[in-house]
């Protein structure tokens, strides 16, 4: 990437990312209106999915960069699959706290076994595994080879896993009723914040992932002058 | 002219940030016996592995038999041998067991005889029935050695084969490696034990930190000279740079 | 790739750990559902067919560990690597023999799981038996490719559950809905969809493995 490039992504980015993030803040708790059914807590919603949406995504960019990494080689791949792995975690650990609060006053239950909620679990779980594998192996790149495999397979698993939990649920009697993400959206305000507040958090991510990124090439860059001072 | 065994050209290993070669160039011709020298941790064994296919190099270039192993590595992984530190013995099958894998796996034709013979020439005949579990090291490394052997490679690669053996297995070793070598094969021979690698060879090579710092044939004026970098390097810790004698 | 088959058929052969050691693991575990459920409630058939399958993975999971341990004495793997042999070959040798020893296991497990469960005996068994093969080969496709990377990182007993449990879970849930319609033999009927995603996994996996596995024994 050209300097100027990053100068333009240092600067454009986070102010992007705040400028949505408030927006969203204020659409989400004072201007859209409160769901007749859910009450105040169905807020929670705006940030639930977009946020669930994101670290799918998430995984979806380590899964290439994994690939790449695999394939090509080249560090930059496996920089950017691990930092997008490690914001991906946050993610996916919100999605799986706000899923419970927004869950128990409207159902009753603090976990709903329904498709999406039980797959973002199983994802928080190879998250997990991808970023532990880094630290148990052994040393140079065999850490970031074995994640980049779990990576990939992970990634050609999540739709075979999201499809049988929905079957698994579906073909159950319907014991709690599925949270669905789309209908219910009474007032096209509500559609508006909805989109707004998924701006800001991809924005967000994006941000994330560009200070992450960067920061681990410079270390590694500095970990290459350093190898080559000392082995001089 | 026939094409090289070895062609290294700029050759380069890192694992993580730290560079085990650096821009390495080695040239080894058909029918050489090369010793290779250098402290701890100067590369040796990475560069054996390199040799082996076992590793892929980061940067520059590697030819074996005049093919790039790049591009096929698997071709002219029949015509190396390579005996290392472990044995690649599996601990529970025996000998004879072990050997007739690897003979299957190389596709050595005539495997039983073959597997005899080879067994024979090391002198483990009496023990060819005996898990390898229970094998003295002295006696599994002459197994490993009957494994490198067994498909009658061109090149064979060993790396401080010498190391915990006796006086009569080193002896037995030294006079197999003599006939391999006679045989025209081609040898590349890591030890610590110089008085061994100048017997057994006509070149020798000091590797320090990964960079070669010499190259060049034994003859007996030069047999000082190698003993004096190479226990130059080892006092100085491996920072030191080309010989001070040439 | 015989040969290689071969090799690992004689070494089981010739200790016989990997195959008791699966053997133990799933009888323990079903003995330990079974306490987990009082002997004279319904829950116990509806169970059952959960029970079966978690000893199956259970086991799998610590059977699989052992698989790559063999290669790491005398680093045997790196003997593998030398030989002119497809890296996808090696792996493919190793997922068959996996399987073998699995199944072989079950043999054993199914009865025992028949035993402690009551499971009424009828022709419906065959179709389980059938069915957890088709689990196991998936599971073993997938398990061979993380034991080998497994055995190679510092926590190696946590890591391979941890990484594969999640990853099968389709297979899991598949089996157990099968299994619980062919126990009490009913036909298939609409649990052929299951089938379906097993075979499909198998199908998948088999081909990534095959493809990734190259990366997982290099350095």
């Amino acid at each position: 990437m050209t300097s100027s490039a990053r100068r333009l992504a240092d600067s454009v980015l986070p102010a992007a990312a705040l400028v949505a993030m408030v927006a969203a803040l204020y659409m989400v708790f004072v201007y859209v209106p409160s769901d007749r059914v859910q009450g105040i807590v169905q807020r929670i919603f705006y940030f639930h999915v977009p946020l669930a949406i994101v670290t799918f995504l998430a995984f979806g960019v380590t899964a290439v960069g994994s690939a790449l990494f695999l394939w090509r080689g080249g560090r930059e791949w496996d920089r950017l699959a691990h930092a997008s792995a490690e914001i991906g975690m946050v993610l996916c650990t919100l999605v799986l706290i706000t899923g419970p609060i927004w869950a128990r006053p409207i159902w009753g239950t603090w976990w709903t076994w329904d498709a999406r909620l039980t797959t973002t679990l199983i994802l928080w779980l190879i998250y997990a595994a991808y970023l532990m594998m880094r630290t148990v192996s052994g040393p140079g790149e065999q850490g970031a080879r074995y994640a980049a495999i779990l990576g990939v397979v992970g990634a050609v698993d999540i739709p075979i896993i999201n499809r049988s939990v929905y079957w698994w649920r579906t073909i159950h009697p319907a014991v709690l009723v599925t949270r669905e993400g789309g209908s219910g959206l009474s007032d096209p305000r509500m559609g508006l914040t909805l989109g707004v507040s998924f701006t800001a958090i991809l924005l967000l991510f994006a941000w994330l992932l560009w200070l992450r990124t960067e920061s681990a090439r410079l270390r590694d860059a500095l970990e290459d002058m350093r190898q080559q001072v000392v082995g001089q | 002219m026939a094409d090289p065994v070895i062609g290294a050209c700029g050759l380069t290993r890192r694992f993580g940030n730290v560079a085990a070669l650096d821009a390495l160039d080695l040239a080894v011709g058909p029918g050489e016996a090369v010793a290779l020298f250098g402290p701890n941790g100067a590369g040796k064994t990475t560069l054996l592995r390199l040799l082996a296919t076992l590793l892929r190099p980061t940067a520059g270039e590697l030819r074996l038999f005049g093919r790039a192993v790049a591009d096929e590595g698997a071709a002219v992984r029949h015509r190396i041998g390579l005996l290392s530190h472990h044995s690649f013995l599996y601990p529970d099958l025996t000998p004879t067991e072990n050997l007739d894998f690897y003979a299957r796996m190389f596709g050595t034709p005539g495997r039983a005889a073959r597997v005899r013979e080879v067994l024979d020439r090391v002198g483990l005949v009496g023990w060819a029935h005996r898990p390898v579990r229970t094998l003295s090291r002295g006696l599994e490394q002459r197994c490993a050695l009957a494994r490198a052997l067994l498909h009658e490679p061109e090149l064979l690669l060993l790396d401080e084969p010498f190391t915990g053996l006796d006086v009569d297995a080193a002896g037995m070793l030294s006079d197999l490696l003599r006939q391999a070598h006679a045989g025209g094969t081609t040898l590349l021979l890591v030890t610590h034990d110089l008085w061994r690698g100048f017997e057994l060879c006509t070149r020798a090579v000091v590797l320090v930190r990964g960079r070669l710092v010499r190259d060049a044939p034994i003859g007996e004026s030069t047999r000082d000279e190698f003993e004096r970098t190479y226990v130059g390097a080892l006092h100085a810790g491996g920072s030191s740079g080309p010989a001070t004698g040439g | 790739m015989f040969a290689l088959l071969r090799k690992d058929l004689q070494i089981e052969f010739r200790t016989k750990e990997t195959l008791s050691s699966l053997f133990l693991l799933g009888l323990l575990t079903l003995l330990v559902l079974s306490f987990a459920f009082d002997p004279t409630s319904d829950l116990r058939g509806e169970a059952a067919p959960g029970a079966l399958w978690v000893a199956v993975i259970f086991a799998g999971v610590l059977g699989l560990n052992r698989s790559f341990l063999a290669e790491r004495d005398n680093e045997c793997l790196q003997g593998l690597l030398l030989c002119p042999v497809d890296r996808g070959t090696i792996y493919l040798a190793k997922v068959v023999a996996n399987f073998l020893f699995m199944l072989a296991a079950q043999v054993v497990i199914v009865p025992v799981f028949v035993f402690f469960f009551n499971v009424p005996a009828s022709l419906g068994l065959v179709g389980v038996f059938l069915t957890i093969a088709i689990g196991l080969l998936g599971f073993s496709a997938v398990g061979t490719l993380f034991a080998a990377i497994a055995v190679r990182t510092r926590a190696r007993e946590v890591m391979l559950p941890l990484l594969l449990l999640p990853l099968v879970v389709p297979l899991f849930i598949a089996g157990v809905k099968v299994t619980g319609r062919l126990l009490p033999a009913k036909p298939l009927g609409d649990m052929a969809p299951w089938l379906h995603l097993m075979v499909g996994f198998d199908v998948v996996f088999l081909v990534v493995g095959w493809l990734v596995f190259e990366y997982a024994v290099e350095e």
